[in-house]
């Protein structure tokens, strides 16, 4: 939604995840850019050239940080020390909302650094809620939880994907991230239509939007985020912007990254869908 | 099924070493035959069964945690070679899967590990030690912590014998055997791409660690540090290095000091000479800042 507690009534618009090749670029031409992503594990360190370039970043630019290892899914209980040294980076960055994954990668202390799509089942939405609730406040800022791309599903399972996240939302009362990229990449690799998935999320809970690239194989669609976005996946973004208004959107691009110019053309294309958006919105 | 039921055995079946032609083994650990293990939780499509699609994932971790391992170890990759790395590295994972949500954190149990298993390095293990070492403490250096500096006028000029410093959480001191630090500069050097090709480059690298490999080991001093954001090695002294190895110790100045001195043939009439250079040194490169159990005055 263009602003709501789940991002902090904030009213972004189109930007790109911030990536080394870039800083140079960012930092030298100063382009104009609505806000940068930060991936917030890069910067859960105690110093040097990462945080010096992220407090010049800071200085200039808008930054929402976006998580990869917080694993609220994941059966085991919260790692305090991620969580003291996200507590330290939230601070510093300010950022208006955190987002991460509705997934699993961790268990018995040991990490797997992968995004691992959950079992749809009601015990595992009680669980992955209360971890959202506990992080939220601990951090004191809103949390926002993003669908993961799959290539697995589990016979446990009791729900659909998009009724498990609704159901987590809902329980965790906190915001979606919804990429639609991933909600296209599953579709393909589930067989389900992805149009049903975006009409059926709470449009209220929407925070931000991911959109990326992907990469075609025999049987299935991996999500690699080192292509331009397709015309099937701004099909989805158009449906999901005219649901949800004018929303903060993202471009990922984290493989075989081109010139910081391409990525944010790329970025930008989303701008003719959020200007119809609030076109709509004004009549 | 429960919640930790099923991923603990997804996760064992995912970070389950891939077979030489990396494709997911067909029998797990405990002698199942994969495919029952994965048709057990993982529901098949009409393109792929459940073998391959956790496959996909058995993949991805392996090839994610090897491609980092490879990037945060280029020298000892070319100290072992690059298929022996691979291998090697393979065995390290499976016996030190993260434990760490950084993957930064993957090589921080390799020196231990290697340790442990001599036989990776073969004729090379002091080497291959030496080098391990040297990279985790690059990265250690490179985004460590730095605590404010203290300034050459906020060290006393007749320093009391109490006067305790400490060395800036970055700073990172290795006694090395061989000068792998001369190695790592030189294999994370890609020469002149206009005037060298990449095989003739390996060459070179093949070379040098051949020829470093070939020297007898003898000790090297040396403090990994950044000046500027950027990560360099500086050779020292071995009393200046005992001397900052006590500080970091917690040891007082005087002890320090001492400390440095033990076992030196450094005559007695040079020491405090060379003492106050090493000071001014170290201090203009801002390696030292108060210790953390200064309290304030009341």
């Amino acid at each position: 939604m263009p602003a709501n507690r789940f991002n902090g009534f904030t009213e972004y618009g189109v930007g790109i995840g911030l990536r080394a090749p870039h800083y140079d670029h960012i930092l030298s031409r100063k382009p104009v850019v609505d806000w940068f992503e930060i991936i917030s594990e890069n910067f859960m360190i105690g110093g040097g050239r990462p945080l010096h370039i992220l407090d010049q970043i800071l200085e200039q630019y808008k930054v929402v940080q976006h998580g990869v290892s917080m694993y609220f899914g994941s059966a085991e209980r919260l790692n305090r020390e991620h969580l003291r040294r996200l507590k330290e980076l939230v601070k510093r960055t300010k950022t208006p909302w955190l987002t991460d994954h509705l997934c699993w990668g961790s268990v018995d202390g040991r990490y797997t650094h992968d995004l691992l799509p959950m079992p749809y089942t009601f015990e595992a939405a009680k669980v992955t809620s209360q971890k959202i609730r506990e992080v939220r406040d601990f951090l004191e800022v809103p949390v926002v939880v993003e669908n993961v791309s799959s290539y697995a599903e589990f016979h446990v399972s009791e729900m659909t994907e998009w009724e498990f996240l609704n159901e987590v939302v809902e329980r965790a009362d906190c915001g979606i991230l919804l990429d639609v990229n991933n909600i296209y990449v599953s579709s393909r690799n589930h067989n389900f239509d992805p149009f049903t998935y975006v009409n059926s999320v709470p449009a209220e809970r929407v925070a931000q939007i991911h959109i990326a690239g992907h990469s075609k194989y025999q049987k299935y669609i991996l999500d690699t985020h080192d292509h331009p976005v397709i015309d099937p996946v701004w099909r989805l973004y158009a449906r999901a912007i005219e649901r949800v208004g004018h929303t903060a959107t993202l471009l990922e691009w984290d493989d075989s990254i081109p010139s910081f110019k391409e990525v944010h053309n790329e970025a930008l294309k989303a701008n003719r869908f959020l200007a119809s958006a609030s076109l709509a919105a004004a009549v | 099924m429960s919640l930790l039921s099923l991923q603990r055995r997804m996760a064992r079946a995912v970070m389950t070493p891939l077979t030489p032609s990396e494709h997911m083994r067909r029998v797990a650990s405990n002698g199942r035959p994969m495919r029952a293990v994965a048709a057990q939780f993982i529901k098949p499509n009409d393109r792929l069964t459940s073998f391959e699609r956790l496959e996909i994932y058995n993949k991805q971790y392996w090839f994610r945690v090897l491609s980092n391992l490879m990037e945060d170890f280029p020298g000892l990759r070319a100290v072992l070679g690059d298929r022996r790395f691979e291998v090697m590295a393979k065995a390290y994972l499976t016996d030190c899967p993260s434990q760490s949500f950084s993957q930064r954190d993957l090589g921080s149990r390799l020196e231990a590990w290697l340790r442990r298993h001599p036989s990776w390095g073969g004729s090379r293990q002091a080497l291959a030690v030496d080098m391990a070492r040297l990279e985790w403490a690059d990265i250690e250096a490179f985004d460590g912590k730095a605590e404010p500096s203290l300034l050459p006028e906020d060290i006393p000029q007749t320093p009391g014998r109490d006067l305790r410093l400490r060395l800036q959480p970055y700073v990172q001191l290795l006694d090395l055997r061989y000068p792998v630090d001369d190695l790592l500069l030189e294999v994370k050097d890609d020469g002149d791409s206009d005037f060298a090709s990449n095989a003739f480059n390996e060459r070179h690298k093949r070379k040098r660690v051949l020829a470093v490999a070939r020297l007898k080991p003898s000790p090297v001093f040396l403090a990994v540090h950044r000046v500027d954001y950027s990560v360099y090695f500086r050779r020292l002294d071995r009393e200046a290095f005992g001397m900052l190895r006590a500080i970091q110790q917690g040891k007082s100045l005087s002890q320090a000091i001492e400390s440095g001195f033990r076992r030196s043939a450094m005559p007695p009439a040079e020491r405090p000479s060379s003492v106050e250079q090493w000071f001014r040194i170290f201090t203009t490169l801002g390696w030292f800042c108060r210790p953390e159990t200064d309290s304030p005055k009341s």
